[in-house]
């Protein structure tokens, strides 16, 4: 029987199986940043072991950053204190950081793939959920805690146990206005919260080989919100092409060696998956999340359920949150009022995204009782943004345009959204109390962002390309 | 940890994310300890107040004390924060019972000695409704037998745990130890790796 790409990348990493229990994996590469290391590296301190391979673990500073005046000391204590760790203990196991104030500073599913440091074929992980998101690339990668970076720093390896595998197909074309969100959405919504918990997913079929690698690193982003351990999506000529002359890319003859081993890395006819599910791509609407979790969302035309429609075992959750959000069972999305548009996060702060929102408004102007924030997901798509002169767009129409970080995606910052208030946010995840205390977060695409960001409220996009 | 009886504290709540275990703002420390004072903070307290504990929060009735947690299906699911864990450890707890756990808080708790037990649907309904109705009802787990069971009426279930965990569990290893043990292996496994994974 042919095999996965996830098969034929798993398999080429174990180092030996442990009889009845996990395997142990090699890790290619190893993100970190500021807020799941510091305890990693004390412990390595307290068993007193090097980093075995820094050249293969990247830091950078995100989770905690301010998105304004990065130039200045961090004002809060907490948090200077954890970038500062970062910094010394990046400097005493001798790893790259690329920390505040430099050029590659990001968040951290931002960075690696925009530099080349992700690449098909490995096994990358980082304290951090939405490493999935490198997955994108034809990659194993996922999210671990911190007890398992602590693992990885001292060994390189990790004990896993091989998740089962889900293939999602998406057949077809997506409407003009439906983007990688909606789809990732759409399928969450499909899935539920927990409907791919113990699975690592393939994303395939026509609508997801048309995506930009943007699009599929947004898509890969998000498959831990139905509990899925990663996703990842084969590689092709659109993710060579994206790689190619990126600084930590290989080039010359490493570029040849490598792509031959890249183009040969797809799953077989005949391999097996635990599960199926096959979407069709012109049943997909722009999305819009009315619940606490990313799987309560629907179609921007349709109404939020009435409670008769939601299974017995659930209804209490559903009341909980719509109780939450101040929303009410049975009401139409559309014209559903916001407050503030936050546009960001390792979802969709790629340059892809700031162009797009940067189309739809140029010579426009933002709703007045709307505050927008725009918080590019690196130093790099700042960079490229002003040069493009989607500063000056963002500028006059009332957007703010900040430094890069994880921001308002989970408010370790300053950056939280007011109690009560409702945050239309390009970010992954509408946990109660994820934006700051008693805050709203209602998840949908870049671009129905960018519309709620000019009318004040929720809208179709498709009505307005 | 091989057998824990004691009281325990029901959360009939599901999907509990790592947001709500231990909210973002707190995660800020450095050191694994002191996270159990905010643990569940948001459904701890009134508007973030630690004078003005929330009434009808689990944590805050005196009825409900011990040191396993009962929470509904598809425990600690979103973030990879071992945090979470951390903050459920420290506050006292020594175990987690629910119908389903995330993938990566399973992990988690299991690398931090805190044990994830899961138990079917309708057993964790059972429990739900005798901790209800008697809040002092004890719960045992017996990890060498692994069974879960409502110690006044004898109801019992199995759960299951991974082999390698349980011995790591019972003798106080943890992964670290094991990876180290086997340096000599990994090195040998780097040597041969390709080019094109370097
Ligand atoms: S942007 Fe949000 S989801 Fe992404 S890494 Fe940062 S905090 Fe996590």
């Amino acid at each position: 029987m042919g095999k996965t790409i996830f098969e034929k990348i798993w398999e080429s990493h174990v180092v030996s199986t442990i009889e009845g229990g996990p395997s142990v994996l090699y890790i290619d590469r190893h993100f970190i940043h500021e807020v799941t290391s510091p305890q990693a590296f004390n412990g390595l301190r307290q068993r007193g072991r090097p980093v075995r391979r820094p050249s293969q673990v990247v830091a950078t500073a995100d989770h905690n950053v301010p998105t304004l005046g990065q130039h200045l000391p961090i004002r809060e204590e907490l948090s200077r204190r954890q970038v500062e760790m970062l910094v010394s203990n990046s400097q005493e196991f001798g790893i790259d950081l690329y920390g505040l104030g430099h050029p590659y500073q990001g968040i951290v599913h931002v960075i690696g793939p925009e530099l080349g440091v992700t690449r098909p074929g490995m096994t990358i992980v980082c304290g951090d959920s939405h490493t999935s998101t490198h997955g994108a690339f034809g990659s194993i990668a996922f999210g671990i805690g911190t007890s398992e970076v602590e693992m990885v720093l001292a060994t390189q390896c990790l004990l896993q146990t091989r998740p089962r595998l889900m293939r999602i197909r998406v057949e077809g074309s997506l409407a003009n206005g439906v983007l990688a969100k909606d789809v990732i959405l759409h399928i969450i919504a499909v899935l539920g919260a927990g409907g791919a918990t113990g699975y690592f997913v393939e994303y395939a079929g026509s609508a997801i080989r048309g995506l930009s690698m943007e699009g599929r690193m947004t898509v890969c982003n998000m498959s831990i919100e139905m509990g899925a351990r990663g996703g990842l999506i084969a590689p092709d000529e659109t993710t060579f092409a994206y790689m190619k002359g990126r600084p930590f890319a290989p080039s010359g003859e490493a570029w040849d060696i490598s792509l031959a081993y890249w183009q040969n890395l797809s799953t077989d006819p005949d391999a097996h998956f635990d599960q199926e599910l096959l979407i069709d791509a012109a049943s997909i609407e722009p999305m819009v999340t009315y619940g606490t979790n990313p799987g309560m969302g629907t179609g921007v035309t349709r109404s939020i359920p009435s409670l008769s429609e939601i299974p017995e075992t659930e209804k209490n959750h559903f009341s909980k949150a719509l109780q939450y959000m101040g929303l009410q069972a049975g009401q139409p999305l559309k014209g559903q009022a916001v407050d503030y548009v936050f546009i960001g996060s390792c979802t969709n702060s790629r340059i892809e995204d700031l162009r797009l929102v940067a189309a739809f408004v140029k010579g426009k102007r933002k709703a007045d009782n709307v505050e927008v924030w725009v918080v590019p997901g690196s130093k790099q798509v700042e960079k490229a943004a002003r040069e493009e002169g989607i500063d000056a767009i963002f500028e006059q129409a009332g957007f703010q345009l900040r430094q890069p970080g994880c921001s308002a995606c989970l408010g370790m910052n300053e950056d939280k959204i007011p109690a009560g208030k409702y945050c239309l946010s390009t970010s992954n995840r509408n946990f109660e109390g994820r934006q700051g205390p008693n805050a709203r977060t209602l998840l949908a695409s870049p671009l129905t962002a960018a519309l709620a960001a000019v009318t004040g409220r929720i809208d179709d996009a498709r009505d307005y390309l | 940890m091989r057998k824990i009886r004691s009281t325990a504290v029901p959360i009939p709540i599901e999907n509990i994310d790592t947001d709500q275990i231990i909210p973002a703002r707190f995660l800020k420390a450095t050191s694994r300890e002191g996270f159990g004072k905010n643990l569940f903070r948001d459904w701890r307290y009134e508007e973030d107040d630690e004078a003005r504990p929330r009434i009808g929060f689990p944590l805050n009735d005196p009825a409900c004390k011990g040191s396993i947690l009962v929470a509904g299906k598809n425990f600690g699911c979103g973030s990879s924060r071992e945090h979470a864990a951390w903050a459920i450890k420290d506050y006292g707890f020594q175990a987690v019972v629910s119908s389903f756990f995330a993938d990566i808080f399973r992990n988690n708790a299991l690398n931090n000695f805190l044990l994830p037990v899961q138990v079917s649907d309708a057993f964790l309904k059972h429990i739900f409704s005798t901790l209800e109705k008697n809040p002092a009802a004890e719960l045992s787990i017996d990890l060498d037998a692994q069974t879960l069971t409502m110690a006044a009426e004898g109801r019992s279930e199995p759960f299951d745990i991974n082999p390698y965990k349980k011995t790591c569990l019972i003798n106080g290893y943890d992964d670290i130890d094991y990876l180290l043990s086997i340096l000599p292996e990994i090195s040998a496994f780097e040597s041969k790796r390709p080019i094109f994974l370097q």
